[in-house]
């Protein structure tokens, strides 16, 4: 718990009985020197930089900008959406040329939205604003400035580093994550080695924001000497505990390290802050010191090239949305030597389906390995039972069962089996005599789960809607009995009346309904001229309807249209047919019966007048 | 009491599983009351394996009435959006064999779809409003009409009643956070591809 002081030799500042075990883990062959000979490179601005607007955890950014805009180097381009995203940057100054689907650097090989961009090669910066004395700005003031920096999480996942830094949880420990552990990633070692200082200054502001937790310690695997000194160096007169252990992949997984430092565990599905503990990625901590310090938001990053299929392995500091083809370019790629380009380390990286997809603010690495180097994976073989898996795996699960379960599609007991409590840390697949991708079938089932459990949302929620829907049905058919009903009562009040109020509920049934609406129909009932009038309408109406549907059938038949097809035309004219012969017959009767009305104007011919309007408002 | 007991055993021991029959029967009979259940359970857990689209190809009015039909001994294979893997967890439930599903039902869509009014064709009719079993479709008369996408079951319910066909069933586009990761080839294929010998392997592990 003590500071460490300077004029002590680091083996003395670096008890090893700090340290708590983790199990599990693997020590692959670390291949970083490789990289490690020159250091951090600027490359030359490529012709154009896409900037895909979803390069974190959250919600993709909404783009600010259009086709044709001038923008300034670090110009906000597309703003966070709700509270779980960030903002995007432009990396240079130049001109927008296009906003749309672009492919970018995911397993899927699907394209995202970007911005892109053609720098004019001016770097001409927008309005910088410092924090001129941090100590003085509240914690909330800071997390503006790192949320309006568009920062997120650069050790992999993405996440918004404003909202992890926000947490109402009380934290006591902040872990700074400088373990670096896959093989092959060397950007953050570059990174500690050459800017030490500002990796301090960057911890000393996320101190400040968590209100001077009672320990600060950056943990760091023993295979990198030269950063520790030169962080050693640099926070010398800080109470930064530093603390070395001996490389073990994955020992730098967010929950592994918190274990391996504090001995303290992260409850599944929990987050550490449930814990006391905060854990950043050392290069997150450095871009929190240039946008605090120098109103730099995030617009590059270092990034590790390496592989033998690469003539010069190092580090670059490049723009986000410098397209990787241009990185393996400068770095003496040869396409012939290598079979595929992974994003990310041998452990945990995926093959890139493109090589035109841009460096985003996740991509650490970029490893182009021959194919002696790293060979394809050979065929898999059945399980043996060697049980490697289970001893070599950090989080402690039984990879056998979830292989068993994964290949069986049994989702309950995978859960049960702690599936969603596994890495991904690739040390399974690793170990695996047999070849078994491990790895694979979990992601394949923890897809299928998240998947299932969101259809299984959707169906509850259609379910409630039908059930509304139909609650909505009954009651408005509850509504109109209830209002047939009162009319009904109305009429029959209005009946009995006049005629005798001595007339009990019962007596006035059927009969007297039927008189008062016949009387009602009469009431209603147009002139004899107006029946005329409607009735003709409806009979050319008719007409025109017969001889279009005849046209449409003479049509078909010239056109040679199938039997199903030519039936249905056919009975349309039929049914056409029948129509205008009603309308006809219609218009005739009315016409008889207006003449034998003229001469008896008589109540008999009400009736059948009513029964004939009804019949008009029962035909469509 | 003792003397009783050891007098005449057989009707002290009648009376007393007699009385612990009552006793139990009241205990049940107290529980059966206190603990009804609401509804028949079977149907709620039918209910819940249905894919509720509430799209009325198993020839009910909706997924709920189709449950009530299956819990009182209709078929299980009447419904195609919900595929094989309903007809599995179905017959699973019900301790049943899977039978294959009833193409006269229809046939399993492999995409999910989504209904979309192609808006400036829409004349306002309301007729998909009042087809539409959840719902999911906005608008009034003579107004233009709009589907609510994440609503929408895509059972296509509201593509037969449109006058001007101006309804689309489209696909569900996969965004890139709902991408999953495939699952790994089978491995009975992979043995089918040729005798392979472990030792073969180039790389591997150094040390544990």
């Amino acid at each position: 718990m003590s500071a460490p002081s300077a004029n002590k030799p680091p083996s003395v500042l670096i008890p090893t009985q700090q340290v708590w075990p983790v199990p599990g883990g693997v020590h692959p062959p670390a291949n970083k020197r490789q990289s490690l000979q020159e250091p951090i490179c600027t490359p030359p601005l490529p012709e154009l930089l896409i900037v895909p607007l979803q390069q974190h955890i959250g919600n993709p950014a909404t783009p600010l900008v259009k086709t044709g805009d001038l923008v300034a180097k670090g110009q906000l381009i597309a703003a966070p959406d709700g509270a779980l995203s960030v903002g995007v940057h432009a990396p240079t100054s130049g001109t927008i040329t296009a906003l749309g689907d672009y492919p970018v650097p995911h397993p899927s090989g699907l394209s995202g939205p970007c911005i892109v961009l053609a720098p004019d090669g001016a770097e001409r910066w927008a309005e910088r604003r410092p924090v001129a004395d941090y100590g003085s700005a509240t914690p909330a003031e800071l997390l503006a400035v790192i949320r309006a920096a568009g920062i997120a999480g650069l050790g992999g996942a993405g996440f918004p580093s404003a909202v992890k830094l926000g947490t109402s949880l009380p934290v006591d420990t902040l872990i700074i994550n400088a373990a670096e552990c896959e093989p092959y990633i060397t950007a953050d070692d570059a990174l500690m080695r050459e800017r030490a200082g500002d990796i301090v200054a960057g911890l000393r502001i996320l101190a400040h924001i968590l209100g001077q937790p009672a320990q600060v310690v950056i943990g760091i695997e023993d295979d990198k000497p030269e950063a520790r000194e030169a962080l050693l160096a640099a926070s010398a007169d800080t109470t930064i505990r530093l603390v070395a252990f001996p490389a073990k992949y994955p020992s730098g997984g967010e929950k592994q390290l918190i274990q391996r430092l504090t001995g303290r565990e992260v409850p599944r599905n929990g987050i550490p802050a449930e814990i006391g503990v905060l854990c950043h990625n050392v290069a997150t901590v450095y871009s929190v010191a240039r946008a605090v310090l120098h109103g730099e938001p995030q617009i590059s990053r270092i990034t590790t090239v390496t592989g033998d299929a690469c003539g010069q392995p190092r580090n670059y500091e490049a723009l986000i949305g410098t397209p990787i083809r241009h990185l393996l370019a400068l770095s003496g790629y040869a396409a012939t030597t290598n079979a595929r380009v992974l994003m990310g380390g041998p452990m945990m990286g995926f093959a890139l389906p493109s090589l035109d997809a841009p460096v985003i603010k996740t991509t650490n690495c970029l490893l182009a390995p021959t194919a002696v180097e790293l060979p394809p994976l050979p065929p898999a073989q059945a399980c043996i039972r060697c049980g490697l898996c289970a001893q070599v795996c950090p989080a402690c699960l039984l990879p056998q069962q979830l292989l068993w379960y994964s290949q069986a599609g049994n989702h309950a007991r995978l859960q049960a089996h702690n599936l969603f409590d596994c890495i991904e840390c690739g040390a399974c697949s690793y170990v695996c005599p047999s070849h078994i991708p491990l790895v694979q079938y979990y992601r394949a089932s923890k897809g299928e789960i998240r998947t299932q459990e969101k259809e299984r949302i959707a169906s509850d929620l259609a379910r409630q809607r039908f059930a509304q829907h139909q609650q909505r049905l009954a009651r408005l058919q509850e509504q109109r009995e209830a209002k047939r009903a009162a009319r009904r009562g109305e009429l029959a009040g209005a009946a009995d009346s006049p005629s005798t109020s001595t007339a009990t509920a019962p007596a006035r049934s059927a009969e007297d309904l039927i008189q008062a609406a016949a009387r009602r129909a009469a009431q209603k009932q147009a002139s004899p001229e107006q029946q005329i009038a409607a009735l003709e309408r409806r009979l050319v109406a008719a007409q025109h309807l017969r001889d279009s549907a005849q046209e449409k059938w003479l049509a078909g038949t010239a056109n040679h249209l199938t039997t199903a097809q030519l039936d249905s035309l056919r009975a349309a004219l039929e049914e056409a047919e029948l129509r205008l012969q009603g309308a006809r017959n219609k218009l005739d009767a009315l016409r008889c019966g207006d003449k034998a009305r003229s001469h008896s104007q008589g109540e008999e011919a009400r009736p059948s007048a009513d029964a004939r309007d009804n019949d008009e408002q029962e035909s469509p | 009491m003792l003397e009783f007991i050891s007098q005449s055993p057989v009707v002290a021991a009648l009376i007393a599983l007699g009385g612990m029959a009552l006793l139990f029967g009241a205990v049940l009979g107290f529980a059966a009351v206190k603990f009804k259940l609401e509804g028949d359970p079977l149907v709620a857990q039918i209910d819940a394996l249905l894919p509720q689209t509430q799209c009325g190809q198993c020839g009910y009015p909706g997924c709920k009435p189709y449950a009530q039909a299956i819990s009182e001994g209709d078929a299980i294979n009447k419904c195609p959006p919900g595929g094989q893997a309903t007809i599995n967890a179905l017959a699973h439930l019900l301790d049943v064999p899977a039978p294959e599903l009833d193409a006269e039902h229809g046939v399993e869509k492999t995409v999910k779809t989504v209904a979309y009014i192609r808006e400036d064709e829409c004349i306002g009719c309301t007729k998909c409003i009042q087809a539409c079993p959840v719902d999911a479709i906005l608008g009034a008369a003579k107004l233009m009409h709009t589907v609510i996408a994440d609503e929408c079951t895509g059972c296509d319910l509201c593509v037969e009643p449109c006058p001007v066909d101006c309804i689309d069933m489209l696909p569900v586009p996969t965004p890139l956070a709902d991408w999953r990761w495939p699952a790994p080839p089978a491995p009975q294929q992979l043995w089918q591809s040729g005798p392979l010998i472990a030792t073969d392997r180039r790389a591997g592990p150094t040390s544990l």
